[in-house]
């Protein structure tokens, strides 16, 4: 069994991967497992809550728009996936990963697709950081007359 | 006598088909895709989403241009799209001090942990044409420097370690929605927040602009200004945990204002805040000075009689929907109220006239 908390990081992953990166490598796994749905894809809004001087109370900051869906494989597991925008196909392979990762695929999708698309995010992250540092100001100080 | 007047179908229809012409414009020049709005005109596509309070960059590139480029138009499309979606539940507030910065200034600490960090701005351009965008042309790659990866602390808790600036205090009580409950006043601070954040930015530039010019004294320092990713965290009812559904771009400012002290609170710096989805500079730093305005109450402060302290005015002022809506209808159809008062003017004239001339008789 896998835990909570695992499970949590890959639903995490999933729902803020890039949907193209997603579908590419879910679609080099080759797998296509049947399954019947829970609920199918439906697309609604999250009401997304901010603190008051960041770190204060909560107030309602304004929505997100998100899409959700739960299916069932033929093999029992229940996948569920939240995932923000409109994308009703990427929910939906979010949601086949779900279930197949509490199943004897599982360890060897963290290999292929967890892992990769973690490495991914990482990396264009990474980049975006790298260029914010090169904009970070190296202050120096002037020679004032009265040191000379 | 009512008179119901209809008509006009065929004009509408085709008032609206020379619409969709006009937006397209020559068809000679190549055609506007939602993508290139999306990745090339980002800030209107974030002002969009902040003031239509949806956060879905496409939506709103959508939206532009259906609305060939009119702004409260296409925030008018998205605020009316939203209405139509379920709510699928409320996120756990977004953790701004774990923001993946893009930039993050501040105006009070020159060294603060973190750095002052530019990001892509608009500051320090010389505000000349470029005329090299006119032509097309690849777009030399910007430089990198060494990655940080652990948070950027934010810069107000260092004075709050002195106890020099007023604690936001935590608590476990639900916020109001304005999306849910109409606006009655007065509003609490998360309701007036939750206002500002999807107003007009013209109008809250304004509002926020009086407060320095004078208009309710408080003169405020952008404490710290940072735009970059948060993630936007979840619980699920289905699982009973919370995960990350998603992660949006956001622009926080906090501004420290000078306080000497009231009846209820010691000499101490004050903070306003701004929040605002997207990189919206002007917007946030605008909305945390009229925050802090509007904050005269709870901190004892004396009401100046200033437009800003006005919280009735600014709030019920603030949506830019709402304004257009009531001022936009008076150019509809209005014959019938026309004709009465038409009517009226002839008899209070005839009334006048014969008046006149019994006196001059």
């Amino acid at each position: 069994m896998t835990s909570e908390l695992a499970r949590r990081d890959w639903m995490s992953l999933l729902a803020k991967a890039p949907a193209q990166t997603l579908q590419s490598l879910w679609q080099a796994t080759g797998l296509d497992p049947e399954f019947s749905w829970l609920r199918s894809p439906e697309i609604g809004a999250t009401m997304v809550r901010g603190r008051m001087g960041g770190t204060g109370a909560p107030f309602n900051l304004g929505e997100m728009t998100v899409t959700r869906c739960s299916l069932q494989l033929t093999s029992g597991e229940v996948g569920h996936a939240y995932i923000q925008g409109r994308d009703k196909a990427k929910a939906r392979i979010a949601a086949i990963i779900d279930a197949l990762m509490q199943g004897p695929q599982g360890e060897n999708l963290r290999a292929t697709l967890i892992a990769r698309l973690e490495a991914e995010m990482l990396a264009a992250k990474s980049k975006r950081a790298a260029k914010a540092a090169a904009t970070k100001v190296d202050f120096f100080t002037m020679v004032r007359g009265e040191d000379q | 006598m009512y008179v119901a007047v209809k008509g006009g179908e065929r004009a509408i229809d085709n008032a609206h088909a020379w619409l969709a012409e006009e937006r397209r414009g020559d068809p000679s020049v190549d055609e506007l895709s939602v993508a290139q709005i999306c990745e090339q005109l980002s800030l209107a596509v974030n002002r969009v989403m902040a003031e239509g309070s949806l956060y879905d960059p496409d939506l709103a590139a959508l939206a532009i241009k259906q609305a060939r480029g009119d702004m409260i138009e296409a925030i008018f499309l998205i605020r009316a799209y939203r209405t139509t979606l379920p709510r699928f539940g409320y996120s756990s507030p977004v953790e701004t001090a774990n923001m993946a910065c893009d930039r993050r200034i501040s105006a009070t600490f020159k060294d603060a942990p973190g750095g002052q960090v530019l990001g892509p701005t608009f500051d320090y351009t010389h505000r000349l044409l470029d005329f090299a965008l006119a032509a097309e042309g690849d777009t030399p790659e910007a430089a990198e420097g060494i990655a940080r990866h652990e948070p950027t602390p934010h810069i107000t808790e260092f004075l709050n370690q002195e106890g020099l600036i007023q604690t936001e205090e935590d608590t476990d009580k639900t916020p109001g929605d304005l999306t849910r409950e109409p606006l009655e006043l007065p509003a609490n601070r998360a309701l007036r927040l939750q206002s500002l954040s999807r107003g007009d930015e013209g109008f809250v530039l304004g509002m926020a602009y009086s407060t320095q010019r004078g208009y309710a004294r408080n003169h405020a320092f952008v404490g710290e200004l940072r735009i970059g990713k948060v993630d936007v965290e979840m619980e699920i009812p289905e699982l009973g945990f919370s995960i990350d559904i998603g992660e949006i771009e956001l622009t926080e400012c906090e501004t420290v204002n000078q306080f000497t002290g009231s009846k209820t609170e010691p000499p101490q710096f004050t903070r306003g805040y701004g929040l605002v989805f997207g990189q919206s500079e002007r917007k946030s730093i605008s909305m945390a000075l009229v925050d802090r305005a509007l904050r005269w109450k709870e901190l004892g402060e004396d009401n100046l009689g200033a437009p800003a302290q006005d919280e009735e005015f600014v709030l019920y002022h603030s949506d830019n929907i709402q304004a257009t809506g009531f001022l936009e209808h008076i150019k509809l159809p209005h014959y019938v109220d026309f004709q009465s008062e038409l009517e009226l003017i002839r008899k209070l004239r005839r009334e006048a006239m014969g008046e006149m001339k019994e006196a001059a008789e």
